[in-house]
């Protein structure tokens, strides 16, 4: 089957432009509150956002996102309270993914979730701490319910993994430009480049997104020059604190970012 | 003495013990622990390795560690004979070290010079920075902050050995959340690092590495009985955390199908309270630190704070293989209070002259109920995983408090 998320890219790539990416936890800093942080990310000129789940033990995530994701759960976000944001998104004509740390979904029930995920109008699932090897129900659960699953490769990855990895890709190939935790970052690692056209090699025809570190115009332009999608997290978190505004603020200058590449182009 | 023996059926080669362990882990760190693995069995078939790690368990750590009946603490066991496995003697105090001195070789094998490691109540930590001390290797210890206070001799030990101690400000501030920041500084610093994880948890290979590197408790034991009793024990006992020592002491009994194999878990204030870490006798299968296993969870997989007054239980999760253990049959295991823990430390103390670490003492703990169940003779090897020198702190606040309201 197609990837959900093949549309976005198809008209990204008509416009000669990387895709933009913006990520926030739902809840954060409330059910309400996030909702409308996630619109302010649409609204700003993200292609997609990815909405987070909260987790207990995010071990794949620095100071900023830890502390939204406590803040969230502290408030009492649920699961059920992620898949209530994605519908209001897909209901509003925004494109969702979900992006969540392994056991919430598990404890959930893994088709149960897919299900309810693709009923919510959600795209696919981006999984920091599941790897295809361990990804047997996911896949056919994903499969099922046709969602596109999104997994991580990494600079340390072998040519052997990438290959496996992009293999068990739908939608789009995430590629952590550094060896290290979420977090903005003042330049863009040259490690994102390297690891990006060798997924290249391995991956014919996946697009492909960056993320880690991302969090200004310059460096979306930077990574949308070799990237296919640009992937923001923390640098919106952070973002947040300054309410609606500064989110679209923060959106509007990496959509001008991904599009500076492809004017330059022209 | 053979420390180092052939993997059992269990797990497969991804390391699975029944549906239980695997890699729950970023892609990121799939290299390290794809050359952890090599580099292991490479190791494990390597005489001069071999060699090496038995003279320094010998002639460092002080192995074979002895066993010690306990006449006097067994008069309130039911008629049943306690007979202690003292890994509390080991050099650095605790059971720890087996695995740290494994696992440092593989280190340098790897031509990695830099080591973190998580701890709770201070022994792991101490034990790598020891095994660092001696094959200059830089330390960095990661440990919750609730602990650093809690365990204060222990970080004083790490600082005098010359690791770096970086208390822990995240979460409950415990044991997961060390885990949970070394993890973070291993998938940033991969290249130039080995995580010397402490116990039988996360991803494969730890838990059959770590596993391996201790059976050497119960292998020795095992003989031991034998040469001194002629007959294997009826039940063995230990505490469980992660569950390294009880793994370690259980492993070479589990084809005995005569000996009881029974782990006493931290119960806290008691199981029906909430406040507790007995992860098998109240969790769920479920993902933290790498593995599936038994987890002590809500109903969205949140993990669940924890509470217990022995630092080194304080953990919401639990090796995979005794997971496996549980669901097989072949283990059991049961919940100690604190209140109960306490009053075998301080039982042992006053009858034998051994202060046991309080996670030990759960061990004791559960060998005077388990006890009476097995019936007058029996043999019940416990093993005092460490010693309480650590815990004098932690005791005085205790029976003070109990004075005072008696």
């Amino acid at each position: 089957m197609t990837a959900r998320l093949a549309p976005l890219f198809e008209a990204c790539g008509a416009d000669h432009r990387a895709a933009l990416i913006g990520y926030l936890p739902a809840g954060y800093p409330t059910v309400d509150g996030s909702r409308a942080l996630l619109r302010a990310m649409l609204d700003g000129g993200c292609d997609l956002v990815e909405v987070g789940v909260p987790y207990s033990d995010p071990v794949l995530d620095g100071p900023t996102i830890q502390a939204a994701s406590e803040a969230a759960l502290r408030a009492g976000v649920r699961l059920r309270d992620v898949l209530s944001v994605v519908e209001s998104i897909a209901a509003a004509g925004g494109r969702a993914v979900v992006m969540t740390y392994w056991n919430p979904v598990h404890r959930y029930g893994v088709d149960s979730f897919a299900r309810d995920l693709a009923a919510a109008g959600g795209l696919g699932v981006i999984t920091p701490d599941l790897i295809p090897d361990e990804a047997q129900d996911w896949l056919a659960a994903a499969q099922a319910h046709d969602l596109d699953r999104i997994f991580l490769v990494a600079p340390s990855s072998t040519d052997q993994r990438l290959a496996a990895t992009a293999a068990a890709t739908r939608g789009f190939l995430y590629a952590s430009s550094v060896m290290g935790v979420t977090g903005a970052r003042d330049v863009v690692s040259s490690a994102a480049g390297t690891l990006v056209s060798r997924v290249r090699e391995h991956a014919l025809g996946l697009p492909v997104g960056v993320g880690l570190g991302v969090r200004n115009g310059a460096q979306a332009a930077e990574v949308a020059s070799f990237a296919d999608a640009v992937i923001v997290g923390s640098a919106f978190v952070t973002a947040a604190g300054a309410g609606v505004p500064g989110v679209r603020a923060l959106a509007a200058d990496l959509a001008t970012g991904v599009r500076r590449h492809a004017a330059q182009l022209a | 003495m053979v420390t180092v023996q052939p993997a059992t059926a269990q797990p497969d080669a991804r390391g699975h013990f029944g549906r239980y362990g695997g890699r729950f882990v970023p892609e990121a760190l799939i290299k390290a622990l794809d050359q952890l693995t090599a580099v292991y069995a490479d190791a494990r078939a390597d005489p001069e390795f071999i060699a090496r790690l038995n003279g320094l368990l010998a002639d460092y750590t002080g192995r074979p560690s002895p066993i010690t009946e306990v006449p006097r603490l067994s008069e309130h066991a039911g008629g049943a004979r306690i007979v202690l496995k003292r890994e509390d003697l080991n050099h650095t105090g605790s059971h720890k070290i087996n695995n740290v001195l494994g696992q440092a070789l593989l280190t340098e094998r790897m031509g990695k010079p830099r080591v973190i490691a998580e701890t709770g109540a201070g022994q792991h930590g101490v034990a790598t920075a020891t095994a660092c001390a001696l094959l200059g290797l830089q330390c960095v210890v990661y440990m919750g902050e609730v602990d650093t206070e809690r365990q204060a001799l222990n970080v004083a030990r790490m600082r005098l050995l010359g690791a770096e101690v970086i208390p822990v400000k995240t979460g409950s501030r415990t044991l997961k959340d060390a885990i949970n920041e070394a993890l973070r500084d291993w998938v940033t610093n991969v290249d130039t690092t080995h995580y010397l994880l402490g116990t039988v948890a996360g991803p494969h290979p730890f838990p059959v590495m770590v596993r391996d590197f201790h059976r050497v408790i119960g292998l020795e034991a095992r003989e031991q009985m034998l040469a001194r009793y002629g007959r294997l024990p009826d039940a063995v006992a230990a505490c469980v955390g992660g569950g390294s020592n009880a793994i370690g002491i259980f492993h070479p009994f589990i084809d005995d199908p005569g000996v009881r194999l029974v782990g006493f878990e931290a119960a806290g204030d008691g199981v029906d309270t909430g406040r507790h870490a007995a992860t098998l006798s109240a969790g769920e299968p479920g993902m933290l630190h790498g593995a599936l296993s038994y987890l002590l969870q809500d109903s969205d997989g949140q993990t669940i704070e924890t509470h217990s007054i022995s630092a080194g239980l304080d953990y919401p999760g639990v090796g995979p293989e005794h997971s496996w253990l549980k669901d097989t049959g072949r283990a059991e295991y049961r919940p100690i209070t604190d209140a109960q823990a306490m009053d075998a430390f301080q039982l042992l103390s006053r009858t034998e002259g051994i202060i046991p670490a309080i996670e030990s003492a759960h061990a004791v703990a559960g060998a005077l109920r388990l006890g009476p169940e097995l019936g007058p003779g029996a043999l019940l090897l416990v093993n005092l995983s460490g010693r309480g020198d650590k815990d004098v702190d932690t005791a005085v606040k205790w029976f003070d408090l109990l004075e005072e309201h008696s």
